[in-house]
């Protein structure tokens, strides 16, 4: 589904306030909201109390505070900060400046679903960048998604991973990309037997007595202490990157 | 079985909740080491002498000494923030046994005389933090959190707070900073968070895995955990080890096992066929090592004698299939993006060095190109507030000592594929302003 004449614009045409539009410097920056004035939804500034409560000092609360308006705006826009910046009574650029800090608060439009595909080292080494490139080939087109790499998201076990909206699934292969495609589109659990949750531990000296495993799929492989082995290499994507332009295939043979 | 001690029946189900933890005998070390007085557990900390685990390897016996006395608010901040490339840890143990980790934390508060604590997540953690959030719900209801804890008198709040993504994070003032709810900037030191860290009080930081080590060295008694592993390294470790490997997980193991041991015989080993080419000891941050030094013992000391360090113990194991270049390339980009951007030589020296590693891929690099890449490594080291550029420094910086030759085969290789061949201009000593005087 197209966003069409749903979202709210500005006059140069993007879901974006013009990061080039001039500065008035006789302005005086934004300051804290009057709260009278800012409208904001009742559960959203229940739970941004609840959050600021914990701490000694309020400010604490702004990472999760701007977390709850994300999930409720599906973005960090102009008017969560807002909102964000009325109850916890902070100027709007301070918080700007937090949101803008991290990876995972989104300060442009993006789609409902995130999807995190782990492009460092190790995830890379197995394929982690023909995973983010076959899941942007499947779900590119839907507005509803949200597909982007990430620096290591710690799950270098399940290589190559990506973090479908919070749960992590891997190891990915070729194949069960337009799986997880039709998942996440569908809202449904990504790749069930891949979560990271239902994985038993690779150390075959940790436990001292057979478990019933959470995975199905380590059931199988563990008949007798053998050990779950990795797919083979031809099963997974296989070698390190070509994510840049230009010559970069690995020198072998030259 | 001793050398199992974190990871001991991890997978037993339900361990992550407070029935089955107590059924295993969880939180008797908190009663104990509520009997005792707080110098006592340090005592028996620095008796152990345990390192963190978290990279930096600062001995946590000290580090809790360093608190000062007195009445104060006294904060603990475990470190959640896993973030190091290669680690991963902290998050199968945050996810299997939550309860060990509240436990720890009460016993280091206790120690400490710190009343309040916070576990800082990466944000990314969502559903470790979930598991948290469950068991520490747990802990509040039968009194092992709160208020006059079983009795005690001692109280501690703790307040699992999540963060949103950022590799800097895992930086114990920036950290502090996030925790405030700044941007993650890290701050100068000194003063150290023992002395005015969060909220500017007295603030003990220790990683996830030396927090759940804690209730095991009051149980197994600190002069015996001393005894586990070598003399300057005790105790087991959680290895992450990734990358090339048959078996990519998580291995508990006694300091001083011989690196082959792990890579090989727990891990697996690379594909049939295939060779290591290097290997990174302790995450992406570490100086590389090489085939050659696979029967070093894994230890503190005798990864920092080959030159490199043991960090957060994730082994990332790079197979001869892939180019050295590539691996550098991926390094410095990770940097690149986390640098917060407050110290240049780290702002700058992380993009730079991405952009020279670019025109090596490109083609459009000359062998002096590595020269100054090498040396841009050697002007971030030391230079900054924190390590983040050093951690970058120190990889690419090994990885061109190391690997010289293939970088320039490289070079020369991405010279001839690229259009414009032999006419790469190549600039001269003798064209650079000043030289020829």
């Amino acid at each position: 589904m197209a966003l069409g004449d749903k979202v709210t614009r500005f006059s140069h045409g993007s879901r974006v306030p013009g990061w080039d539009e001039a500065v008035d410097p006789a302005k005086d920056p934004a300051s804290v909201p009057d709260p009278t004035a800012v409208q904001v939804p009742p559960e959203l500034r229940a739970e941004i109390e609840a959050h600021m409560a914990k701490y000694p000092d309020r400010r604490s609360a702004t990472i999760p505070a701007l977390a709850a308006a994300q999930r409720l705006h599906g973005w960090c826009s102009p008017e969560a900060i807002e909102q964000v910046a009325t109850v916890m009574r902070l100027t709007p650029g301070y918080v700007v400046a937090v949101a803008t800090f991290y990876d995972q608060l989104d300060t442009r439009p993006v789609g409902r679903h995130r999807v995190y595909v782990c492009t460092n080292i190790s995830c890379s080494l197995l394929g982690g960048d023909e995973l983010l490139h076959a899941l942007e080939e499947e779900l590119g087109d839907d507005p509803d998604v949200h597909v982007r790499h990430f620096e290591c998201l710690g799950a270098c076990d399940i290589a190559p991973m990506a973090s479908v909206d919070g749960i992590y699934v891997g190891p990915i292969t070729r194949e069960e990309v337009p799986i997880l495609a039709e998942q996440i589109r569908a809202n449904e659990a990504p790749l069930p037997d891949k979560q990271i949750l239902r994985r038993a531990s690779t150390d075959p000296y940790a436990n001292t007595r057979e478990f019933p495993r959470p995975d199905p799929l380590a059931q199988r492989a563990v008949p007798g202490g053998a050990m779950p082995v990795r797919p083979a290499e031809q099963e997974t994507f296989g070698e390190m990157p070509g994510d840049q332009p230009g010559p970069s295939a690995p020198l072998e043979g030259t | 079985m001793t050398d199992h001690i974190l990871f001991h029946d991890i997978d037993e189900p339900g361990l992550n909740t407070l029935a089955v933890y107590e059924r295993r005998g969880g939180y008797e070390m908190l009663r104990k080491a509520l009997s005792l007085a707080p110098q006592q557990i340090t005592d028996e900390l620095l008796a152990s002498n345990v390192r963190g685990r978290g990279g930096a390897g600062f001995a946590m016996g000290r580090k809790v000494s360093f608190m000062p006395a007195g009445q104060m608010d006294k904060y603990l901040v475990c470190n959640a923030d896993e973030s190091e490339p290669g680690t991963f840890k902290d998050r199968e143990l945050m996810t299997k046994t939550p309860h060990t980790l509240i436990e720890g934390i009460v016993i280091a508060a206790f120690a400490a005389g710190a009343n309040r604590s916070f576990i800082y997540i990466r944000g990314e953690y969502q559903q470790q933090a979930d598991i948290l959030d469950a068991a520490l719900e747990e802990a509040y209801a039968a009194g092992y959190l709160g208020d006059n804890i079983l009795g005690s008198g001692f109280n501690l709040s703790l307040v699992v707070h999540r963060g949103a993504g950022a590799y800097i994070c895992g930086e114990e003032t920036a950290l502090l900073d996030s925790l405030e709810g700044k941007r993650g900037n890290p701050r100068l030191k000194p003063p150290f968070p023992a002395n005015q860290g969060l909220f500017q009080g007295p603030t003990l930081i220790n990683n996830v895995e030396t927090l759940m080590t804690a209730p095991h060295i009051l149980r197994i008694g600190g002069e015996e955990y001393a005894k586990i592993g070598t003399a300057n390294s005790t105790g087991t470790k959680v290895v992450s080890v990734s990358g090339h490997v048959k078996r990519p997980g998580n291995y508990e193991i006694v300091l001083g096992t011989s690196s082959r041991e792990i890579i090989y015989d727990l891990a697996g080993g690379p594909q049939d066929g295939r060779e290591i080419k290097l290997w990174f000891p302790g995450g992406s941050s570490s100086p590389v090592l090489t085939k050659d030094d696979l029967d070093l013992p894994y230890d503190f000391d005798a990864m920092a004698k080959a030159g490199s360090m043991l960090g957060s113990g994730a082994i990332i194991v790079v197979d001869d299939s892939v180019s050295v270049v590539d691996v550098a390339y991926k390094t410095a980009a990770f940097y690149a993006h986390e640098s917060c951007g407050k110290c240049s030589p780290c702002r700058e020296g992380t993009r730079w060095t991405v952009r020279m590693l670019q025109r090596m891929k490109d083609g459009l690099a000359t062998p002096m190109d590595l020269d100054i890449m090498a040396s841009v490594q050697t002007r971030i080291i030391g230079n900054c507030l924190c390590v983040l550029g050093d951690a970058m420094a120190m990889p690419i910086g090994s990885m061109v000592a190391k690997f010289r030759d293939e970088f320039e085969e490289y070079i020369e290789a991405a010279r001839q594929r690229s259009p414009y061949g032999d006419e790469t201009p190549v600039v001269e000593p003798v064209l650079i302003q000043g030289a020829a005087a």
